[in-house]
């Protein structure tokens, strides 16, 4: 097969062509529009790029074909669109640039977009936030709804792009890189908290696929497998991936978010006190 | 706080009507809503272009599988033959087999033809080249590989070991996986016979 028919989608969604270009549009028309002191450094903009890139090519190029017809393909897809995708896009803190883009749109059409502040909230409590995350896991991986999922086109892209949205709301949460003492953003305990919290499911998940016996996920056997595969070893490695990775991005994660609060420590000690009267 | 609980509650309750929601009177897997209706253009046995027209009118159950395949496709063609076998005499000639081979290169119309003989007279032997399989086999969210050839040249071919059942209409209905008794899919193809006869 040529190389190109590798990079080429398998499924071509022109929607999804379009957002990814519309992201990236707008993230490389505000870096050029910007002001100098606020533009993102390059190890920020390629931490930025790599994520999104990274995202596009498991829902666009020939993986997406080994991710349909392989269940341990599928799960890394969904690690990458749940997890290391969106955790590289927060990181690279694209605050600056959404600023940018916010200050230009019309005060008439910013009231119009408020409900979806409202609603961005309401997804942002940590308990919903957190009951989100690891519920789409269990939904989409509830045998009988993933194998609807596999079998019918909307659902499979429903389903992906849940799991894109859905792992950049939580990442968002956990990343964000305005600093608890002087916003409103969710303190270092609780995201630390919420890390650990998400990531014992996934392991009782993981360890479930890798123990079970019989066979969980039938649809691979239904549909046939891109290539002969034995069953069990399909489904032990991408028990595998559910289980290892996610819990080892939750320590990870643990990890940074314990170095920024140390970083902070003792930094505001005046704003401190007035942020703990507004919560 | 009351927010929160009164969105869960909600949350659960969309979550169990969905769950409920099932019909449970098929043995085989409902896809209604789930695929595309039926369409193919492949190469019959005797040459000729065979599309689903040439079938209208009866119960399609579309088969992926190859002629050297060493059991999953004999036994599931010999279980669709028994259970057409046991519908009630009006509808037998009601349902029409088709039968895809995904291995175009070895099995050529003549052994296709010969194959297919062995398990009835209304299954069809169809297959096509390979960029006009992989449409197909992508238009049902099913796919097919081919392992490396041995010292004699035989290899092994992964395919879907399902049964996609259309109705007269050739709107995609029913999925039969494997494990089903003849007697089970014999209920549902009189069941989806009856509906639309």
């Amino acid at each position: 097969m040529p190389v190109s028919s590798y990079l080429l989608p398998y499924d071509f969604s022109p929607l999804t062509l379009l957002s990814y270009m519309l992201v990236l549009g707008f993230y490389g028309a505000a870096l050029l529009r910007m002001p100098e002191q606020d533009r993102p450094g390059s190890g920020r903009i390629v931490t930025f790029t790599l994520g999104v890139m990274l995202c596009y090519a498991v829902m666009q190029t020939r993986f997406d074909y080994y991710s349909q017809y392989m269940f341990f393909v599928h799960r890394g897809q969904h690690l990458i669109l749940h997890h290391l995708g969106p955790i590289l896009i927060a990181l690279s803190n694209p605050l600056p640039v959404m600023r940018f883009w916010y200050q230009k749109i019309l005060p008439s059409v910013r009231y119009w977009l408020q409900p979806l502040g409202w609603i961005y909230r309401i997804l942002q409590q940590p308990f919903i936030a957190s009951f989100l995350f690891v519920g789409l896991i269990y939904f989409w991986l509830w045998p009988s709804i993933h194998f609807d999922a596999m079998l019918s086109r909307q659902l499979y892209w429903i389903m992906n792009w849940s799991m894109l949205l859905d792992g950049l709301l939580f990442w968002w949460l956990i990343f964000d890189p305005r600093s608890p003492a002087v916003t409103n953003a969710l303190g270092y305990g609780k995201r630390i908290l919420l890390l650990a919290l998400v990531a014992i499911p996934q392991m009782i998940l993981g360890a479930w696929i890798v123990f079970s016996r019989g066979m969980v996920y039938d649809v691979y056997e239904v549909c046939g497998r891109a290539w002969p595969m034995p069953p069990e070893t399909d489904q032990l490695l991408g028990g595998l991936l559910t289980w290892i990775p996610p819990a080892m991005m939750s320590i990870l994660g643990i990890l940074i978010v314990l170095r920024r609060a140390m970083h902070e420590d003792g930094k505001f000690p005046k704003s401190r006190s007035l942020a703990g009267g507004n919560a | 706080m009351i927010r929160i609980r009164l969105l869960w509650l909600i949350f659960l309750a969309l979550m169990f009507t969905g769950c409920t929601g099932n019909d449970e009177s098929w043995h085989g897997k409902d896809i209604s809503g789930l695929m595309p209706e039926l369409e193919f253009r492949l190469e019959g046995t005797d040459g000729n272009t065979v599309t689903p027209a040439d079938s209208r009118g009866t119960i399609r159950l579309l088969y992926f599988g190859f002629t050297s395949c060493p059991d999953v496709c004999p036994t599931t063609l010999t279980d669709l033959r028994r259970s057409v076998g046991q519908l009630p005499e009006e509808y037998r000639d009601d349902v029409t087999t088709l039968f895809v081979s995904v291995d175009p290169r070895r099995d050529t119309p003549e052994r296709l033809a010969s194959y297919v003989d062995f398990f009835g007279d209304r299954v069809v032997g169809m297959t096509a080249e390979e960029p006009a399989l992989r449409e197909l086999t992508k238009r049902y969210r099913t796919t097919f590989g081919y392992d490396k050839p041995d010292s004699s040249g035989n290899y092994n071919v992964s395919h879907s070991s399902a049964v996609y059942v259309f109705d007269r209409s050739g709107n995609a209905r029913l999925l039969l996986r494997p494990g089903l008794s003849p007697e089970q899919i014999s209920e549902d193809l009189a069941q989806l016979a009856r509906e639309s006869g």
